[in-house]
C-alpha cells in the first residue's frame, strides 16, 4: 500500500481560556492519498480551519491550544519535528490557497518579488532571472497570458480573479504533495470561481498533487473533490466518494444541508424547521466502490 | 394600468476619476411593482450596486429618472423618502452599531421617523424583535454578542421599524451558512406578504433567485441585458450572457447538473 499523503488519526483540539477548558475537535481521522481531491465541509466554527491550520503546524505555535492525536504528512508525525522542521513544509510540501486572494498577497510588493520568494523557499539559492522565467512558466499554466505584466505588477493593479490564479500559481511552484484550499474563491464571482475551480481541478491532476479542500459550498465540492468528509461541531459525521454522500446522504446533519440548499431546479424555498435538529447520529461511512451504508 | 412602486427609466450613471470616466450604468429602464420580488444578478461591476445606491439616493444619476409613486425622487431625499427604501446589507456588522444595543439600534430607527407614541416604542420594540423569531430580552444585547443568522434578523427588523414599503436586500444571505441562509429567505418571505413589502434583492446566487425572486433583471457592464419573469427566463434564457451566468451555478444534485447544462446550452425546450 502507498504511504497516504496526509494521515490523521483521532485529532483533537481545545482551549484553555481563563475559565474552562473548551474541546473544538472532538477526534477527528481523515486521510488523504497522493493525488486525491479530499474536501472537509462543513458550517462556520465545525472546525474545518483550525484542521488545516494543525496540518500547517500554525496552531501547535499557539500556547493555549491543546492538541492530541496524530497527523502524519507523508509518513512522518508532525509532532515528532521540531517547530523549525514543520516550518520547512510549509511553503514547499505543503501549501496553502485562501478564501481572498488580494488580502492574502502582501500589498506593497510586487508580484515578481512575491513569487520569487516563494521559490526561495525551496531553493534558497535561486536567483532572480530563474525565478521570473519558472513563474512565467507556472503563470502560464494558470492562463495567464502575460505573465510579463503580472509579474511586474502589484496586486492592486490586478482583478480577484486574476489575483487567485497568481495564488494558485505560487501555490503549485514549489510542487507540493499537499495543496490546502481554504474556501478558495468564495470572495470572487461565481463565473470567475468556477472557472477557477477546473484550472485548479486540471493542475492538481497534471501535477498529482493532494488537495484538502475546506469549504461549506456544497455545490462547489461536489464539483471539485473526489471524497468528502462533512464535519458538525468538531465531529466528523459522514464520509465517502463524493457521488455516494451527494446521491445517498446518511447522516441526519449531511440530510438536513442538502435539504437547505436551493435547487436551480425550482420548486420554492427549502422548507426547514426553526429547531435545530438532533444531528448527534454516529459516523456514516460509504466504502470505496461508493455503495451506500 | 397601476401606477408602478418604483420607475427607473433611462437611467444612466457615470463616474469620473482622475484619469477616466466609468458608465457605471448605461441607460437603464425597469419598473417594480408593489408587493413583487425583483431580483437584479450579474457579477462583479455589472452595474448592481449601482442601482441600489440610486435608488436609495446615495448619488443622483447623471441622466434619467427614478420615480417613486410616480413622483420624481428629489435627488436630496425627504425623511419620508428615507423611511419608505430601506436598506439591508450583506454584512450586518458594518451597518449595526456596535456600542448600540440592538434594542437602541431598532428605537433609533422609531424616534428618528417618529413612529408610534414615545412611550409605545418599547413596546413597539419588543414587537419588531418577536416578528423576525428572536427573542424579547436580545434588545439588551450588542450586534458582537448575536450570531450571522442573528444579525441578520435585526437588520430586518430595523427595516420593518421604519414601516418602509421597499426592501433592497443587498446579498442578505451571502455569508451565511446555508442553514442559516434557508431560516433568513423564510423569513422575509414570510414577511413580504405580512408587511405588504417590495423587494429588490440584489444577488449572484441564482439559485436563491430561481426560487425567491417574481422577476429577474440581468446586468451585464452597466447594461440591462435581460427581464422577465422568472420561470420563463429560467426555463429559456434568452441572453447568451444568462446562459454563462446559469452554466457557471455550483449544484448538488444530477437532476439539477442536467438542467443547468440544458439552460446553458439554450433552454429547456428540445
Amino acid at each position: 500500500m502507498t504511504v497516504p499523503t496526509l494521515d490523521i488519526r483521532d485529532l483533537r483540539l481545545g482551549f484553555r481560556t481563563y475559565e474552562a477548558y473548551v474541546e473544538v475537535l472532538h477526534g477527528i481521522s481523515l486521510s488523504i492519498q497522493p493525488g486525491e481531491r479530499v474536501a472537509l465541509v462543513g458550517e462556520s466554527g465545525s472546525g474545518k480551519s483550525v484542521t488545516a491550520r494543525i496540518v500547517l503546524g500554525l496552531l501547535q505555535l499557539l500556547r493555549s491550544a491543546r492538541i492530541s492525536g496524530e497527523v502524519v504528512f507523508e509518513g512522518r508525525d508532525l509532532d515528532r519535528l521540531s517547530a523549525r522542521e514543520r516550518g520547512r513544509l510549509r511553503g514547499t510540501r505543503m501549501t496553502m490557497v485562501f478564501q481572498d486572494p488580494t488580502s492574502s498577497l502582501n500589498p506593497v510588493y510586487r508580484i515578481g518579488t512575491q513569487f520569487h520568494e516563494v521559490l526561495r523557499r525551496a531553493e534558497p539559492a535561486i536567483t532572480g532571472a530563474a525565478a521570473r522565467d519558472r513563474a512565467a512558466r507556472m503563470l502560464m499554466e494558470v492562463s495567464i497570458d502575460d505573465p510579463d505584466r503580472v509579474f511586474d505588477s502589484y496586486p492592486f493593479q490586478l482583478s480577484g480573479g486574476m489575483n487567485q490564479r497568481v495564488m494558485i500559481a505560487m501555490a503549485l511552484a514549489n510542487e507540493p504533495a499537499l495543496l490546502i484550499a481554504d474556501e478558495p474563491g468564495t470572495a470572487l464571482d461565481v463565473t470567475v470561481q468556477a472557472q477557477t475551480l477546473t484550472l485548479m481541478r486540471e493542475l492538481v491532476e497534471q501535477h498529482r498533487t493532494a488537495v484538502l479542500f475546506i469549504s461549506h459550498n456544497l455545490g462547489v465540492v461536489r464539483e471539485f473533490a473526489d471524497r468528502v468528509y462533512v464535519i458538525y461541531k468538531g465531529r466528523i459525521v459522514e464520509e465517502g466518494p463524493t457521488a455516494a454522500v451527494f446521491e445517498r446522504p446518511g447522516h441526519a446533519y449531511t440530510r438536513a444541508l442538502m435539504a437547505a440548499v436551493p435547487r436551480i431546479t425550482g420548486g420554492g424555498l427549502p422548507d426547514i424547521g426553526d429547531e435545530p435538529r438532533d444531528f448527534s447520529q454516529s459516523l456514516v461511512v460509504h466504502d470505496a466502490r461508493g455503495d451506500g451504508p | 394600468m397601476s401606477v408602478p412602486l418604483l420607475s427607473l427609466q433611462g437611467v444612466s450613471k457615470l463616474f469620473r476619476l482622475e484619469d477616466r470616466e466609468v458608465r457605471a450604468l448605461v441607460d437603464v429602464s425597469f419598473d417594480v411593482e408593489a408587493g413583487e420580488c425583483l431580483a437584479i444578478v450579474g457579477e462583479s461591476g455589472a452595474g448592481k450596486s449601482t442601482v441600489a445606491n440610486l435608488i436609495l439616493g446615495v448619488y443622483p444619476p447623471t441622466s434619467g429618472a427614478i420615480r417613486m409613486h410616480g413622483e420624481p425622487l428629489p435627488a436630496r431625499r425627504r425623511r419620508e423618502h428615507r423611511r419608505a427604501i430601506q436598506l439591508v446589507q450583506q454584512n450586518p456588522l458594518s451597518t449595526l452599531n456596535p456600542k448600540r444595543t440592538v434594542g437602541a439600534s431598532l428605537r433609533l430607527a422609531l424616534d428618528v421617523h417618529r413612529i408610534g407614541e414615545r412611550r409605545e416604542r418599547p413596546e413597539i420594540v419588543a414587537t419588531l424583535l418577536e416578528e423576525v423569531g428572536l427573542p424579547a430580552d436580545f434588545a439588551r444585547r450588542y450586534p458582537a454578542a448575536l450570531s450571522g443568522g442573528q444579525r441578520q434578523r435585526v437588520a430586518v427588523a430595523r427595516a420593518l421599524a421604519c414601516r418602509s414599503e421597499l426592501v433592497v436586500l443587498d446579498e442578505p444571505t451571502s455569508s451565511l451558512d446555508v442553514l442559516v441562509q434557508a431560516r433568513v429567505l423564510q423569513l422575509l418571505e414570510e414577511l413580504q406578504p405580512r408587511r405588504g413589502l417590495t423587494y429588490l434583492f440584489i444577488t449572484h446566487d441564482l439559485s436563491v433567485v430561481r426560487n425567491f425572486a417574481d422577476r429577474v433583471a440581468v446586468f451585464e457592464k452597466g447594461r440591462l441585458i435581460e427581464i422577465g419573469v422568472t420561470e420563463t427566463l429560467f426555463a429559456a434564457p434568452g441572453h447568451a450572457y444568462t446562459r454563462r451566468l446559469i452554466s457557471a451555478v455550483p449544484v448538488v444534485s444530477r437532476e439539477e447538473e442536467m438542467v443547468r447544462d440544458r439552460l446553458a446550452e439554450g433552454g429547456l425546450q428540445p
